[in-house]
């Protein structure tokens, strides 16, 4: 049911019945490594190419979850899911094994939660039993398409992130137990002129703020509600700019509530530069480390908030300025 | 021949420095700032200035990118004094030819044998 | 940014702009200059003592002594291009790597290397140039133009 001006609230109970991380050898090395179901070594995962690791990546996300879910592929009515590739190849390949009615969707590093938010909402509405939401990256073919080839020796400032190579899923069901979810604001595209494809994360904190402070006006909530509020790939530049402008607005959110999924998912020594980025950070670590949390009753409600920067190597090199888009999906149990 | 070893590491340091500056203070890319920094060897080539900045650094000179933007000019001046018009066209890679032939050739070896790793 | 393209963001996004400008993690201008000095002097250093030995060794001139030095400075930096150890040693050096012949090698070595599962003829060859073709392009262009103009310059001494 719409709520407000963006947003949604599912008044019947879709359940996340299962859910899976699935990551590279970097993140095997990272912070939540524990939260993680599977962590390949190989980054290749054994494939001719990059781009159809990440594919298998995904593949391997949506089989687990499904058998996690103790159901069968053919029990799930829609997967929806997105990726960073050109044409979203990953998530069509993907979808060509698994079968399943497919509905590609691209938010850039936002399509997490865009796809569990409609994931929800067609669970919600009686459209579907199960539906899978998805999202997967690879570092080596993010940096082939949009940076530059992996072994060329250009000088990154601290401001870039890298990204993540991994694979999440979430299963919604009708019914059964589990987290449920019980909203979600769908963003605009904000764009307030930057034009650094390297500082993305300063780029994307308007859109994130915009995102939040709709939620909160359109479900009459504030930051009191949730134990975590947590964005998917602001980095270190992105969020604190985002934490100054929500407090500007009136929404300041206490830091131990306020966190950043491309903070958490690394050590501080790994050299990520300003944090984690890609459609797998906000998706390994929600599905994993977030859920998990929950599980163990550390939290009750949270509002995961994934952030996109809408560029293309080509409106970059156009000399367009980069659009940016925040999906908000709060989950309680 | 330790004090030509010195000037070379001294001025060509100095090269790459101004190409970090224009890479950290103008906010240039990697292309944008060798494209530039091999016109104005070019130009300094032109002009007469590179080749004794060569003379006095040697190889500070003759290894930095800028330097194939002054042999592609002699390149094309020495045939245009002797053939004319069309020496522009013909002399341009004569100099450079063996750098621009060894980038080709062994990178494509390269991509015969190795993997990237990511 | 030109203030032509200023003018056409609107006030809120050029505040942000300015905003978000002073809360960017400011490069290490002085680090990297440092470091950009050291390795790309040493690559030059390195290239003077080539250049030496093949003048002393090979019979190569003073003139001709750089062709060969280049060359072997291409294959080094293609060879640390394929080992993987080439983007570790220019995220360190910046210019350093970036500048000297060893850049421009090794932007066609990588960009090789990545293609190639595009397959020889399309991904390595199509793709090569994907990053020192603009190198090449406006090196032969602006010598084109300086040639012509040193060349027209002398006609007009002439007549």
């Amino acid at each position: 049911m719409k709520k407000g001006s963006q947003s949604w609230v599912f008044n019947n109970n879709p359940i996340i019945l299962a859910s899976t991380a699935i990551g590279g050898p970097f993140e095997a090395k990272g912070a939540l490594a524990k939260d993680f179901d599977v962590l390949h070594d190989d980054i290749w995962l054994g494939q001719d190419s990059f781009e159809k690791a990440e594919k298998k990546l995904l593949e391997q996300a949506c089989e687990i979850v499904v058998q996690k879910g103790n159901i069968k592929n053919e029990d799930v009515d829609f997967f929806i899911s997105g990726d960073l590739m050109n044409q979203i190849i990953t998530s069509s390949f993907a979808a060509r094994t698994l079968a399943i009615p497919f509905v590609g969707i691209f938010g850039a590093c936002s399509s997490s939660m865009e796809g569990l938010a409609l994931a929800s909402l067609i669970v919600d509405s009686n459209s579907a039993d199960y539906a899978i939401a998805a999202a997967a990256t690879h570092n080596a073919s993010v940096e082939k398409q949009f940076r530059y080839p992996t072994e060329y020796g250009g000088q990154k400032p601290p401001t870039a992130q890298w990204t993540v190579t991994g694979a999440g899923a979430a299963l919604v069901a009708s019914k059964g137990s589990g987290p449920r979810v019980t909203s979600a604001t769908i963003g605009k595209v904000i764009d307030m002129g930057l034009t650094d494809p390297f500082n993305m994360g300063s780029a994307m904190a308007p859109a994130a703020v915009h995102t939040i402070e709709t939620h909160f006006r359109d479900l009459n909530r504030d930051p009191s509600y949730y134990d975590l509020i947590a964005t998917g790939d602001l980095g270190t530049v992105g969020q604190s700019i985002a934490a100054v402008l929500l407090a500007k607005d009136g929404f300041s959110i206490p830091t131990e509530k306020f966190k950043d999924c491309g903070l958490l998912i690394y050590r501080k020594d790994q050299p990520v530069f300003a944090g984690a980025s890609g459609c797998a950070c906000s998706a390994t670590v929600t599905y994993g480390h977030f859920l998990n949390r929950m599980k163990k009753g550390e939290l009750k409600k949270i509002l995961v908030v994934a952030t996109g920067a809408l560029l293309s190597p080509m409106s970059y090199q156009q000399k367009e300025s980069i659009p940016c888009i925040a999906h908000a999906v709060s989950i309680e149990i | 021949m330790m004090i030509k070893v010195l000037l070379a590491f001294l001025v060509g340091g100095g090269i790459c420095v101004i190409g970090q500056i224009m890479m950290d203070v103008f906010k240039l890319t990697p292309a944008h700032t060798t494209s530039a920094l091999v016109v104005v060897g070019a130009v300094l080539g032109g002009i007469g200035l590179y080749d004794p900045i060569v003379k006095f650094a040697g190889a500070g000179a003759s290894v930095p990118i800028s330097s194939f933007g002054n042999s592609l000019v002699k390149g094309a001046l020495v045939e245009a004094q002797r053939d004319g018009l069309i020496g522009v066209l013909t002399g341009i890679f004569e100099v450079t030819s063996a750098g621009i032939s060894a980038a080709i050739i062994f990178g494509f070896l390269a991509a015969l044998v190795f993997k990237p790793r990511g | 940014m030109s203030s032509k393209k200023e003018k056409k963001l609107s006030a809120i996004q050029q505040e942000y702009q300015q905003f978000a400008k002073q809360r960017e993690p400011k490069r290490p201008v002085l680090k990297n200059c440092l470091r950009a000095f050291i390795v790309g002097g040493a690559i030059c250093a390195f290239g003077q003592i080539l250049q030496t030995v093949f003048i002393k060794y090979f019979g190569f001139t003073e003139e001709t002594a750089g062709n060969p030095a280049t060359a072997v400075i291409i294959i080094i930096s293609v060879l640390l291009t394929g080992l993987g150890v080439y983007d570790h040693i220019g995220q360190w050096a910046g210019a350093g790597t970036a500048i000297p012949v060893t850049g421009f090698a090794n932007s066609i070595a990588s960009a090789a290397i990545e293609h190639k599962t595009e397959g020889y003829v399309l991904g390595t060859g199509g793709n090569m140039f994907k990053l020192a073709g603009s190198v090449i392009v406006f090196g032969v262009f602006s010598a084109f133009v300086v040639t012509l103009i040193k060349m027209g310059i002398t006609w007009i001494g002439v007549m």
